[in-house]
């Protein structure tokens, strides 16, 4: 490895996930010279996700991606489904304005995608090498100067190590950035793609070729525990998967295939499912700790990008646009520390600055308890939501029963073994953890 | 037609595998005496843990590299490894 490579790069990027490739883009284009090194046969080959990727932050790297990187389907409609076992009870909203330039967000597969993505990169000339795990970083005088591979001879040096090694980063547990993680800061997500014919897809969900749709549902699908499930509609096929927090997978000894099973046989899946064919099974964790878990993200010679620096918003299902925007902040920061050939913690402050003075941190800050709070009170998922079920079907239901007196059943069902003053306390609770 | 077992969905998927294992049981007398719910062979979405009336057999050809069990262990008993590069699980799709 050593013998065809360049004794020294500016970068060493690690991991070719949008983080990593995002970073590696953008230090390329601005002429440092970098190695991006990748573990999987090819970028993406180890990376999952449920398939939504927000335009905004990658167009502030590539303008007008849509025009050439494999998207899926354009989203124009977003929906919430609060689903019990026999019911559900549904909102959303569905707008064209999605549906042109310049979009709001896609579904991606993301094989696909970040093979393109990582040859972005390579083409402003960022060196890719595949099939290769780093196994640590070479820490000399307290400062990160490069990596150790599985590779013969794979010692690396450079100025600087992006850690965008992904959840698991043990790269920033080798330096001590961060504590192992938690069961319950980490989400165990599981899905299946499901092909299906295009016009089938259409008529289902009610869409045109080029345009998608998106359910996120909360209550029977989770078994009520903390957690969402997910249908995606890409061009010919169907992403549909569901997460618990691992603490609530352990704690309710699920399986969590059987999980996904349940959510497809279940009847208001099911219908959308049907005459499906499955393609590929995958699992994956998802970094859900919040704010409270996001780890040291500078040190000497070393930065942390994307999933490896916790940046997931559970709650808005952001993840990979915050891969994205952190990668290009910190590959900004290395930039202006090359200019001062300054590659302390210091000098590469002004990636932290960015990170926490963007929408990123504060995002992460604002709801930095609800996860907390909603895997403490498992009231609302197991209590509220089919409660709400079951009020939904009593104002539509009509049995001559009259409008005065169904109103006041549904409060007395909804308060009924709480108690009102037990019920306010609860959507305080929830208002607070979500402000 | 969708898969209905484990089995299935496992068989949908490619793997290049090592020889040798980047999952290790530390301690497999952990698991006889300490862990009577053998909670790994549950969570674990690749079904890679399985008891088999004395010792925990990891088959871990069919690993999703996912990092449960690192994590999930409540005895912090398994040696977690990233497969030798190029090796291990191959996403084609998502």
């Amino acid at each position: 490895m050593k013998s065809a490579m360049p004794e020294k790069f500016d970068v060493i990027v690690v991991g070719a996930g949008p983080a990593g490739t995002a970073c590696a883009y953008t230090c390329a284009k601005n002429g440092l010279k970098v190695l991006q090194i990748e573990r999987g046969e090819y970028p993406g080959s180890k990376n999952v996700m449920g398939g939504v990727l927000y335009r905004k932050q990658l167009e502030e790297i590539i303008p007008e991606f849509w025009k050439e990187a494999p998207l899926e389907r354009p989203i124009v409609e977003q929906n919430f489904w609060l689903m019990d076992k026999n019911s559900v009870v549904k909102f959303g909203y569905k707008g064209l304005e999605w549906g042109e330039e310049p979009y709001n967000n896609f579904t991606v597969l993301r094989a696909k995608f970040d093979q393109w993505f990582a040859q972005k990169a390579v083409e402003q000339g960022s060196l890719l090498i595949n099939e290769t795990v780093v196994k640590e970083c070479i820490v000399e005088n307290g400062k990160v100067v490069g990596v150790r591979t599985d590779r013969p001879d794979g010692d690396v040096y450079a100025d600087v190590v992006v850690l965008a090694d992904g959840v698991n980063s043990l790269l920033a547990k080798q330096l001590g950035f961060r504590k192992e993680l938690r069961p319950d800061e980490v989400a165990l997500a599981v899905m299946e793609v499901i092909n299906l014919p295009k016009e089938k897809i259409n008529d289902r969900f009610n869409v045109n070729d080029n345009q998608g749709c998106t359910i996120e549902i909360f209550g029977d699908s989770t078994k009520g525990n903390l957690g969402t499930a997910f249908i995606y509609t890409n061009k010919d096929s169907i992403n549909i998967g569901v997460g618990t927090t691992l603490s609530s997978m352990i704690k309710s000894k699920m399986k969590p295939y059987d999980l996904l099973d349940q959510l497809k046989n279940h009847p208001m899946v099911s219908p959308l499912l049907e005459g499906g064919e499955s393609a590929e099974y995958l699992a994956h964790l998802i970094p859900e700790g919040g704010y409270n878990s996001v780890p040291k993200v500078v040190g000497n010679g070393v930065v942390v990008v994307g999933d490896a620096a916790q940046l997931v918003n559970a709650i808005h299902r952001e993840g990979s646009n915050m891969a994205m925007a952190s990668g290009r902040m910190a590959a900004e920061a290395i930039i202006k520390a090359k200019e001062r050939n300054d590659f302390s913690e210091a000098g590469l402050s002004s990636y932290r600055d960015a990170l926490y003075e963007s929408f990123i941190i504060k995002d992460l800050q604002k709801y930095k308890d609800a996860a907390h709070t909603f895997e403490e009170n498992p009231q609302y998922f197991q209590y509220y939501l089919p409660m709400l079920n079951k009020a939904m079907s009593e104002f539509f239901t009509v049995d001559g029963v009259p409008k005065k007196d169904k109103q006041k059943e549904m409060m007395k069902m909804l308060t009924g073994e709480k108690g009102k003053l037990n019920v306010i306390k609860d959507i305080y609770r929830a208002w607070k953890a979500v402000k | 037609m969708s898969t209905k077992t484990i089995e299935e969905k496992q068989y949908l998927l490619r793997f290049k595998c090592d020889t040798k294992s980047h999952l290790t049981i530390l301690d497999h007398e952990v698991c006889l005496t300490k862990c009577p719910d053998k909670l790994c062979t549950l969570f674990c979405p690749g079904e890679v843990y399985k008891w088999e009336g004395t010792r925990m057999q990891v088959g871990f050809e069919g690993c999703h590299e996912c990092g449960s069990c690192r994590i999930g262990c409540p005895h912090q008993n398994i040696k977690w490894e990233y497969p030798k590069g190029g090796h291990g699980v191959i996403f084609r799709l998502a």
